[in-house]
């Protein structure tokens, strides 16, 4: 490479016109069809049995009210002092993200309790729309992570997943299943590599 | 023979006798496993020995990844799409290879919409370059990367190490093999070949831990631990790339440890590499895909992390994707091999493989190992790698599993093919066969060699077939010679 952008604009010629030179014939792109895709008798149910396999564990509560009495049960959320809550309505926070200018300022958050936007039966999953977030770290760097998530909202696969968030346009978003976890020492399922312990998933019924 | 190598490459010299008698021929096979690129010729026979000859290793290692397969079996049996899955997968790549022209113009300008640099790079130098330059412009010294099997085929550690940029590799697997010298051995699992103990035994040289500490847990939490100072101290994000989206100029990144999401949202700079072949048309696409890949992959539903990333983080961030050749367009070209731009590197196919699960991903001397790295290796440079097509019984499990359907035992045989067209072969081979095609014209000279080799069978002593100028040999016995040939038997049935 040098330095002038022409450089770069070269390569990418180079690179279009290879592919150019070279037509390659092909059926149209297919789309699925929903008819061929799985359902399930009761989503919630297998939702909680997906999530407990990826090592989350989910709570079925009536109201908001309910997540805090649950979340107080659990001693690191006792013993904890750093608390960023995004859903306020649920548990009150210790951290005020609005004054945090430097996502590096956040590495000793015990908690952050974020919103989801809804549960994928099939695999366990949380969509969490990156817009929720004051700072997309929170999700990562917290030692562990508790997500509400009202009861309405769920859907059967990835592809109703993807048809529910299509045109989405928010800078982030992301599938969270499970706590992080890492297996790379001879295939020992380990809890807790670099993002959250353990995941709470509350599904709320009034939200 | 040439050796190309920059670096200093250590000969391993095998250690039994009978092979250093004839040093011309197999001192070039085992070379050390560190540099996979401008190597001299790969002879995976020779480079998988210590590994299968080690029974502790080659048992282990194999059970290891059957019991990944057995996980991915399952995942797959319990989706009564999942062949409908496959074939759309399928179709989804090959149309997209076939248009990757337009889709690539279409993502370059969705993504440089959103707010993100698009670099164009012919080759793995031109990519490091581009790399450098950027983290030169940002004066930045740290670097936190997460997997990305790109910038292994790219030498890219080595490339910025050499610049004096310090790299840490955060993904648990890589960091291990980071710490130890080595490279990854699989795609996924890039430490799959090293045991609990060997981790152990680096990070206590490195990060600490206790002296023959080996619970995988307490190892894991001590590299939690130094890795969250590193992703603090990190200037720069380098990512790898699962899946971009032509439609919305975004892409995901699939992650089970969360380390992409740590390395990218604490610095202000994101890097991420990706190869041509990495583009979808649609984000509907996603649907298929993130149902395959974790599943094919270690048999989980879904990876931890699904992240998708729609240009930079926010006004004051940068982000940069770098679009790689480096040969994907070449191998385009081929009739024969395009589908192995299929590839959504799950590494189904390694763990499946029976000859990869007991030789090691490192047998392969190649960034991919396993059976897509035999197809792909080839293509790069035909002369280097052309024992891999033959690193495979041509069993077809791996053609089975694939999630994208790459016909790879297909390919694989293909590759022969040409290496003979190519007359890569060596002599001994080359040979045979030619003799062997003369045999089969001609009957009476068939029927002749069928006599002297029974009447071999039954008279020559052992070392005149077991020894030292018989690799066929070395670990298999000859049959008992039958008592009459097929036409004897043909002829007595036949008059009566």
């Amino acid at each position: 490479m040098t330095d002038t952008p022409q450089a770069d604009v070269s390569a990418r010629q180079s690179i279009l016109d290879r592919i150019r030179t070279k037509q390659v014939h092909s059926a149209p792109l297919p789309t699925i069809d929903f008819q061929r895709v799985q359902s399930f008798d009761d989503p919630l149910d297998r939702f909680a049995q997906s999530l407990v396999s990826v090592g989350g564990q989910a709570h079925m509560v009536d109201s908001v009210n309910d997540v805090k009495p649950i979340m107080d049960q659990i001693p690191v959320f006792r013993d904890a002092s750093q608390i960023v809550s995004l859903v306020p309505e649920c548990i009150r926070g210790t951290v005020d993200t609005a004054a945090i200018h430097d996502p590096h300022t956040l590495s000793d958050v015990d908690w952050t309790i974020a919103r989801g936007e809804f549960l994928v039966a099939e695999n366990g999953s949380i969509w969490v729309d990156g817009n929720t977030l004051p700072h997309r770290v929170l999700l990562f760097i917290a030692q562990y992570l508790a997500i509400v998530v009202p009861k309405s909202e769920i859907v059967a696969t990835m592809h109703h997943a993807y048809q529910r968030i299509e045109g989405f346009d928010g800078r982030f978003g992301i599938f969270v299943s499970g706590p992080s976890k890492t297996a790379d020492i001879e295939q020992s399922l380990v809890l807790g590599a670099h993002g959250c312990r353990k995941l709470q998933v509350f599904i709320v019924d009034q939200m | 023979m040439g050796y190309a190598s920059k670096r200093t490459i250590t000969f391993h010299f095998l250690s039994e006798t009978r092979y250093r008698a004839v040093p011309v021929q197999l001192s070039l096979h085992a070379f050390s496993f560190r540099f996979d690129f401008m190597l001299p010729i790969v002879e995976h026979p020779a480079a998988a020995k210590a590994f299968v000859t080690d029974p502790n290793r080659s048992r282990w290692h194999d059970q290891a990844l059957w019991f990944v397969r057995s996980k991915r079996d399952l995942q797959a049996g319990s989706i009564p799409e999942w062949e409908y899955l496959r074939e759309t997968a399928s179709a989804i790549k090959t149309h997209t290879i076939a248009n990757l022209g337009d889709y690539l113009e279409q993502f370059e300008r969705n993504a440089t919409a959103r707010g993100a640099i698009v670099h164009w790079a012919r080759d793995g130098e031109h990519h490091n370059q581009i790399v450098l330059k950027i983290l030169q412009q940002h004066r930045a010294h740290r670097i936190v990367k997460s997997k990305s099997m790109l910038t292994e085929e790219c030498g890219l550690n080595h490339y910025l190490e050499d610049n004096g940029i310090d790299v840490v590799d955060t993904d648990l697997g890589e960091r291990i093999v980071q710490l130890r010298g080595e490279t990854p051995s699989h795609i996924v699992l890039p430490a799959i070949h090293i045991k609990k103990e060997e981790v152990g035994d680096t990070f206590h040289k490195h990060l600490g831990t206790d002296e023959g500490a080996s619970d995988p847990k307490y190892l894991a939490e001590a590299a939690r631990g130094d890795l969250r100072d590193k992703f603090l101290a990190g200037e720069v994000g380098i990512t790898g790339v699962n899946f971009a989206i032509a439609e919305t100029g975004g892409f995901v990144i699939c992650t089970n440890e969360g380390n992409a999401d740590l390395g990218t949202s604490l610095p202000r700079v994101h890097i991420a590499c990706m190869g041509i072949e990495k583009l979808l048309p649609r984000q509907q696409d996603l649907g298929v895909f993130t149902r395959l890949l974790a599943r094919s992959a270690t048999g989980q539903p879904i990876t931890s992390y699904t992240s998708h990333f729609n240009g930079p983080r926010d006004e004051n961030s940068e982000l940069h994707i770098v679009l790689v050749d480096n040969g994907r367009t070449k191998l385009r070209e081929s009739e024969t091999f395009r589908a192995a731009m299929h590839c959504i590197r799950c590494g189904a196919c390694m763990n499946t493989c029976p000859v990869y699960r007991r030789s090691g991903g490192h047998s392969y001397r190649a960034t991919v190992p396993g059976p897509i790295g035999s197809v792909l290796s080839p293509t790069r440079d035909a002369n280097t790698y052309k024992s891999l097509p033959y690193a495979c019984s041509l069993c077809g499990s791996c053609s089975d599993v694939c999630p994208v359907k790459i016909p790879l035992h297909h390919q694989l045989l293909a590759w022969r093919g040409e290496l003979v067209g190519k007359k890569l072969l060596p002599r001994s081979k080359r040979w045979s066969m030619a003799m062997a095609s003369l045999l089969f014209r001609s009957p009476r000279m068939f029927a002749l060699s069928g006599k002297i080799g029974r009447a071999a069978l039954r008279i020559l002593p052992r070392w005149a077939t077991h020894n030292r100028f018989n690799k066929w040999t070395i670990a298999r016995e000859l049959p008992l010679p039958p008592n009459e040939s097929f036409r004897q038997w043909h002829r007595k049935h036949r008059s009566k």
